[in-house]
């Protein structure tokens, strides 16, 4: 059993809202959404409490619109076994219509087979691998925040862009470094640059990336990659800066949580991308103020923050459908989101693909200087801008079977 | 460039040398582990956790009550060490006639309770700590930059591995502690208090590891699962210098930490692997492992 304590309490407080509504009007219809995220492990920060919040945020935000809504919790603990086999439960037993976040890509991959086995829907906001929407791809999944594409092309092109023609790679061995160091690498060779060589570094149980830092020095290559995220991420740029490393590092997947664990004396000017900041507009900015009441203390990044957007997108298109029918088949619930545009908070305007693909802008950021920053969490400034339409992979390239040739 | 086997020479160095410096938290960690082991009969799992709480309360004390790292450095062992001492009369000690197993469970237990608070209340994300103003910069060896942080972090382990090891092995409350633990029933015959004895040599063993804690807290990122990636590795140790061995986790924390380091060199993927090849390889040839003596 894999329902953390949380969670309990989670279902707990909803099951009596949920029975009263029922006792006071008759027979309300009610769709039911599961949130599947880390809510333990190492990428707790990233997407965890703040994003269960976020999904919570939408339904109020969403407001009684003649359904109820049931919002379930999980912890998939960074396993794709745990979080598929909770996933099915959820789908078969408490009528769950909708996962939400859904965890990093081994754990995304898994659960999106269930939702199509189960003819269910879910959404995607955590993973990372632009497999999601490529040859994995099916009819009942979305993959909403960000991917592997996205972060390449955004902080790859502007790296090399700016000089940095030759690259040494410092991954994570695993499907998801994989992924990034082969988007990115690509990035590189076609605006001209060389990638001179890299390391694969055990996931998860490296602390000490000194070795490979001085390894990546070494090369002579004018960029270091850090093709990994969260505390590995972490751990580089601390070593790095330890063992003055001047080569510039590539953080190419990292969020702002890492951005305050590390302080801004050790970031400041990093670039990395995201596709939502809490300070970008006035909307975000709106959208952050309303999280911050929920929970304090926390500002969300990009993945916290893709449940809100994600939740809300699947609210309009169950009311657009009446609940009954968005009940009865995931695939054509999911047909109906593609058929919407989306509108919201966190991302603006935007549409979705046909091979499930949200498209947004993405957002090019440096880290700010200790002098620059106001206080706590005003940690960016915007370099620039991937227009929506750039910002992921062209449908024709990702050989996702939906898409007719 | 001079190269040996195909490395440049000064890459080859650096790495030796990381390896010593990793090999002095391997020494340091498994010293604790091997004094708990070997004078408890304790497979002390939690072990890591207690590492981690080191670490965390060094930071604590800097953010809640302006205590800076040296003082932190004596402070967070004697603290997490009372908690140690703690753990072993309220828990512990009720375990001493049963099986290692249990022992192990009951350890191993209280580490994800201990992690799983802390990261409750802290995220896993990890928190920043500065090297002290001291121990910032670095010196230019020729063939790396060495941190003086780095350089700290040996010197420091070596004292404190040689400091337990004369304890132990040279004063009459090691050779109480020796005898107590061949003998318990014997030795308090003499009137010595052999239980609050043990009790004081767990607190110790749990003072060691919030020692290393303190001391990755700058190069490491303080998060709840700092001490979770260390401990299997601390386990191989101490099983390949031989369970409750001192000088043998010593000698063997630091040339592991060499065996590693090199392998990144060599073949990086296998770097978190090579040790238990090692372990595999040690107590096929050497069942009791290096340094152990053959019950």
């Amino acid at each position: 059993m894999s329902l953390s304590r949380r969670a309990l309490l989670g279902t707990a407080a909803a099951v009596p809202a949920a029975a009263t509504f029922r006792s006071a009007r008759a027979q309300r219809p009610v769709v039911k959404i599961g949130v599947l995220t880390d809510l333990s492990g190492v990428y707790q920060d990233i997407v965890g409490p703040l994003a269960v919040e976020s999904t919570r945020l939408a339904v109020a935000d969403f407001g009684d619109r003649g359904f109820d809504v049931e919002v379930l919790i999980g912890d998939h603990q960074n396993k794709p076994d745990i979080g598929s086999n909770l996933v099915r439960q959820w789908y078969d037993r408490d009528g769950v219509d909708i996962v939400v976040e859904g965890g990093s890509s081994a754990v995304a991959l898994a659960v999106s087979g269930v939702a199509r086995d189960k003819n269910k829907a879910y959404i995607n906001s955590g993973g990372a691998t632009s497999d999601l929407t490529g040859t994995q791809c099916n009819a009942n999944t979305l993959h909403w925040t960000y991917d592997t594409y996205m972060l390449a092309k955004s902080t790859g092109a502007a790296m090399v862009k700016a000089g940095g023609n030759s690259w040494f790679f410092i991954t994570a061995d695993y499907a998801f470094g994989h992924a990034l160091t082969r988007d990115v690498g690509n990035f590189v060779t076609q605006a001209g640059g060389r990638v001179l060589g890299g390391v694969r570094t055990p996931f998860p149980g490296t602390t000490d990336f000194s070795s490979y830092l001085l390894q990546a020095q070494a090369s002579g290559a004018k960029v270091i990659g850090l093709a990994n995220a969260g505390a590995d991420t972490i751990n580089c740029i601390k070593q790095a800066k330890e063992f003055g490393i001047t080569t510039p590092l590539a953080g190419l997947l990292m969020f702002i949580s890492d951005v305050h664990s590390l302080g801004l004396d050790t970031c400041q000017g990093l670039v990395l991308t995201e596709s939502f900041y809490w300070n970008l507009n006035d909307r975000t900015r709106a959208f952050s103020d309303r999280l911050w009441k929920r929970m304090p203390n926390r500002r969300a990044g990009m993945a916290n923050a893709g449940p809100y957007s994600s939740t809300l997108h699947f609210l309009k298109a169950v009311q657009a459908m009446g609940p009954a029918e968005a009940k009865k088949s995931g695939a054509a619930l999911i047909a109906q989101m593609k058929k919407m545009p989306t509108d919201d908070d966190v991302h603006g305007q935007g549409i979705i693909r046909e091979d499930g693909r949200k498209i947004h802008p993405a957002y090019l950021f440096q880290v700010k200087k200790p002098s620059e920053s106001k206080g706590p969490w005003d940690y960016y400034n915007l370099l620039g801008t991937t227009p929506a339409d750039e910002a992921f992979r062209p449908m024709k390239d990702g050989n996702c079977p939906l898409v007719k040739a | 460039m001079m190269m040996i086997l195909g490395i440049p020479a000064p890459l080859l160095f650096g790495q030796l040398l990381l390896g010593v410096v990793n090999g002095a938290f391997y020494a340091l960690m498994s010293l604790g582990l091997a004094i708990i082991f070997g004078m408890l009969n304790i497979v002390n799992f939690a072990h890591g956790a207690l590492f981690m709480l080191g670490a965390f309360t060094a930071w604590g004390l800097l953010n809640y009550a302006g205590i800076g790292y040296w003082w932190a450095l004596l402070l967070a062992p004697l603290i997490v060490g009372a908690f140690g001492v703690l753990l072993e009369r309220l828990f512990i000690s009720k375990l001493y006639k049963l099986d290692h197993l249990y022992g192990l469970l009951l350890t191993f237990g209280l580490a994800l309770i201990l992690e799983g608070l802390v990261r409750n209340y802290y995220g896993s994300s990890g928190l920043p700590y500065r090297i002290p103003s001291q121990l910032q910069g670095a010196q230019n060896l020729g063939f790396m930059i060495m941190p003086n942080y780095r350089g700290w972090v040996v010197l420091a382990a070596i004292v404190m591995c040689v400091i337990t090891w004369l304890v132990i092995e040279k004063t009459s409350i090691g050779a109480k502690l020796r005898a107590a633990t061949e003998n318990a029933p014997l030795v308090q015959s003499f009137g010595i208090n052999v239980p609050l004895m043990i009790t004081l040599t767990y607190g110790a063993g749990v003072a060691l590891a919030a020692f290393a804690g303190v001391l990755a807290a700058p190069i490491y990122s303080v998060n709840p699962n700092m001490g979770a990636n260390f401990i299997i590795v601390v386990f191989a140790v101490v099983v390949i210098g031989g369970m409750g061995s001192i000088l043998g986790s010593i000698v063997t924390g630091f040339g592991l930490g060499i065996v590693e380091g090199l392998t990144r060199v060599f073949y990086p993927e296998g770097s978190a692997t090579v040790i238990f090849v090692v372990m595999v390889i040690v107590l096929l040839a050497r069942p009791a492992g290096l340094f152990g003596r053959a019950h």
